[in-house]
C-alpha cells in the first residue's frame, strides 16, 4: 500500500478502534450494573419537582444569529488554510487577494457589531 | 513504505507503529482520566488549603480507580422521556473524534499514526465535531438544565472555534505547513515558535480553554445553574465516557497541539541520540500545559454568558485577525525574516495584555458614573 493510502488507513482504523472501544466499555458496565428501576427514578430530573411540560420546545433566537456568524468565518476558515501554506510563493499577489476577501468579513462583522447582533440579553 | 528503525521491516512497522500509536493515545486517555484527576483534584485541593483526597491508597492514589469501579458497576438510568436512540450514540459521538484526533498527534520521531499532510485542519475538523456530540446530548435529554447546557455548549465551542482556527492558521503562516511532523521539525533549536508568535499562543490557549469546558469558560456545566449542563441526564459509565475521558482527552490534544506548534514537540536534548526519549519530552510538555490548566480552574471564577460571547466576538476575533494581518505582512514586505514578526508579535502582546484590563477600567467607570448620576436625580443629591 502506497504511504498516503496506508495513512487514511490508519485514520480510519482510529475512528473504528473509538467506536469500539467505548461500546466495549459500555457493554462491560451494562452486565455488570443492576437494573432496577421505579416510575420516579425513570422521571426528568428537575431539581426534585415534578418537570413541568417537555424540554423541547422554543429557545432565544440570538443561538442563530451566532451560528450564522460563524458559518461565515468558518468558510473563511477553510480558504484560508491553504493560502497559509503556499503564502511564501504567492507574495504581495496572495497578501492583497486575501486582504480583500477579509476585509469584506471584517466589516460583516462590524455590520454585525453596530447591529447589536453581537450583544447578548 | 516507511523503513522502521532498529531494522524492523517495512511492512511490520507499518502495523507496529499504528499498534504503538493507538496504544500511546489510549494510555493517555485512561492516563488522564485516573491519573489527572487525582492529580487535579489534589493540585486544587493544595491551592485552596484543602487535603484533598487521602483514604483510599497511600496519599488518596488509587481514589480515581475506585471511582471507575463504581462507575462500571453503577446503574445507567435512562429517563423515560429521553430520545432512546440519540441519548445513547451522544457518549460514541462525543469519544469518537477525540480518540482519532491522537492519530496525527507527533509523540517521538516516527513514532506517530499517521503523518498527514493537513494534520492541522484534520484536527481543527475533528475539534468542531465533537460539538454534535454535546448537543446531541443536550437535546435527547429532554430535560430544560440540558437543553440549556447543550446550547450554551453549541454557542460558546462553535465561537470560540474561530479564534482558535486564526491563531493557528497565524502559526501555519510562519511555518508553512500543516503536518505535524514538519512543524516539530522546524523547531529544533532552544528557538522555538512561541518566541516568533508568542501572541497567537495566547490567544490560542484561550480558546482552548473554552473549546475544552475549562474554567473560566465552563458555562455549558455550570454547576451552581445548570446543575450538571448536557450531562444532567447522564450517569454511571455513560456519564464517565463523556466527561471523565473525552472531556481530560481533549485537553491532552489541545495541549499537546500547543506543544507541537509552538514549544518544539518532542524536540528536546537527547533525542538526536535516541529517538524513543521524543515520547518523554513531548509528554512533559504537554503535562505541564494540562498543569497550567488545572492552576487557572483554581484561581479565576466563571464567567456571565454574555461576558463570554463579547470577549470572544469582540476582543479575540478582532485582535487574532490583526495578528494575522500584521504577521502576513510583514512576512512579505520582509522577504520571509521572522525578526521583524516577532518584534510585532510581541509588542501586540504587551498591547493586548495591557489593554484589556486598561478598556475594562474605563467600562468601569463608566458604569459607576451612570450609577451615580442616577442616584443623584433619585435623591437630590450629589454623591
Amino acid at each position: 500500500m502506497p504511504d498516503y493510502s496506508l495513512s487514511y488507513f490508519y485514520v480510519f482504523t482510529f475512528f473504528g478502534a473509538g467506536a469500539i472501544f467505548v461500546t466495549a466499555l459500555l457493554t462491560l458496565s451494562n452486565l455488570v450494573q443492576p437494573k432496577r428501576s421505579t416510575p420516579e427514578k425513570l422521571t426528568t430530573y428537575e431539581s426534585g419537582e415534578e418537570p413541568v411540560g417537555q424540554a423541547w420546545g422554543r429557545y432565544p433566537s440570538h443561538f442563530y444569529v451566532f451560528a450564522l456568524l460563524f458559518v461565515v468565518f468558518d468558510v473563511e476558515v477553510i480558504f484560508l488554510f491553504p493560502w497559509a501554506v503556499l503564502f511564501r510563493q504567492l507574495g504581495w499577489y496572495g497578501l492583497v487577494e486575501m486582504g480583500i476577501f477579509i476585509l469584506i468579513l471584517v466589516a460583516g462583522l462590524f455590520y454585525a457589531w453596530r447591529k447589536d447582533a453581537l450583544t447578548w440579553y | 513504505m516507511v523503513p522502521g528503525p532498529f531494522g524492523i521491516d517495512p511492512a511490520i512497522w507499518a502495523v507496529l507503529r499504528l499498534v504503538i500509536a493507538l496504544g500511546l493515545a489510549i494510555g493517555l486517555i485512561m492516563n488522564g482520566a485516573l491519573l489527572l484527576i487525582y492529580l487535579e483534584r489534589k493540585i486544587q485541593a493544595v491551592m485552596q488549603d484543602r487535603i484533598g483526597p487521602y483514604h483510599v491508597g497511600p496519599f488518596g492514589l488509587l481514589q480515581t480507580f475506585a471511582d471507575a469501579l463504581k462507575l462500571i458497576a453503577k446503574e445507567d438510568v435512562l429517563s423515560g422521556q429521553t430520545d432512546r436512540a440519540f441519548f445513547l450514540a451522544a457518549p460514541v459521538l462525543v469519544f469518537t473524534p477525540m480518540l482519532a484526533s491522537f492519530v496525527v498527534v507527533p509523540f517521538a520521531p516516527g513514532v506517530v499514526g499517521a503523518d498527514l499532510n493537513i494534520g492541522l485542519l484534520y484536527l481543527t475538523t475533528l475539534g468542531s465535531m465533537g460539538v454534535l456530540g454535546i448537543v446531541m446530548a443536550g437535546w435527547a435529554s429532554n430535560n430544560k438544565y440540558a437543553l440549556m447546557g447543550g446550547l450554551r455548549s453549541a454557542g460558546q465551542l462553535i465561537s470560540y472555534e474561530v479564534p482558535q482556527i486564526l491563531s493557528l492558521v497565524t502559526a501555519v503562516l510562519v511555518l508553512g505547513t500543516l503536518s505535524l511532523v514538519k512543524i516539530t521539525e522546524l523547531q529544533p533549536g532552544p528557538i522555538t515558535n512561541i518566541f516568533v508568535i508568542p501572541l497567537a499562543f495566547v490567544t490560542y490557549f484561550i480558546a482552548a480553554l473554552a473549546e475544552t469546558n475549562r474554567t473560566p469558560f465552563d458555562l455549558p456545566e455550570a454547576e451552581s445553574e445548570l446543575v450538571a449542563g448536557y450531562l444532567t441526564e447522564y450517569s454511571g459509565m455513560r456519564w464517565g465516557t463523556m466527561l471523565a475521558l473525552t472531556e481530560y482527552g481533549n485537553v491532552t490534544v489541545v495541549c499537546g497541539i500547543m506543544t507541537a506548534v509552538w514549544f518544539g514537540g518532542w524536540n528536546g536534548p537527547g533525542v538526536e541520540a535516541f529517538a524513543p526519549l521524543g515520547v518523554v519530552w513531548f509528554t512533559l510538555k504537554t503535562y505541564a500545559f494540562i498543569l497550567a490548566f488545572m492552576w487557572i480552574r483554581a484561581t479565576l471564577p466563571r464567567m456571565r454568558i454574555d461576558q463570554l460571547m463579547s470577549f470572544c466576538w469582540k476582543v479575540l476575533i478582532p485582535v487574532t485577525l490583526l495578528n494575522l494581518g500584521v504577521t502576513a505582512t510583514l512576512l512579505v514586505a520582509f522577504g520571509g525574516d521572522l525578526r521583524p514578526v516577532a518584534f510585532a508579535n510581541w509588542v501586540l502582546l504587551a498591547l493586548f495584555l495591557l489593554g484589556i484590563p486598561a478598556l475594562q477600567q474605563r467600562r468601569l467607570r463608566s458604569v459607576r458614573a451612570r450609577l451615580r448620576s442616577r442616584t443623584a436625580r433619585a435623591t437630590g443629591v450629589a454623591v
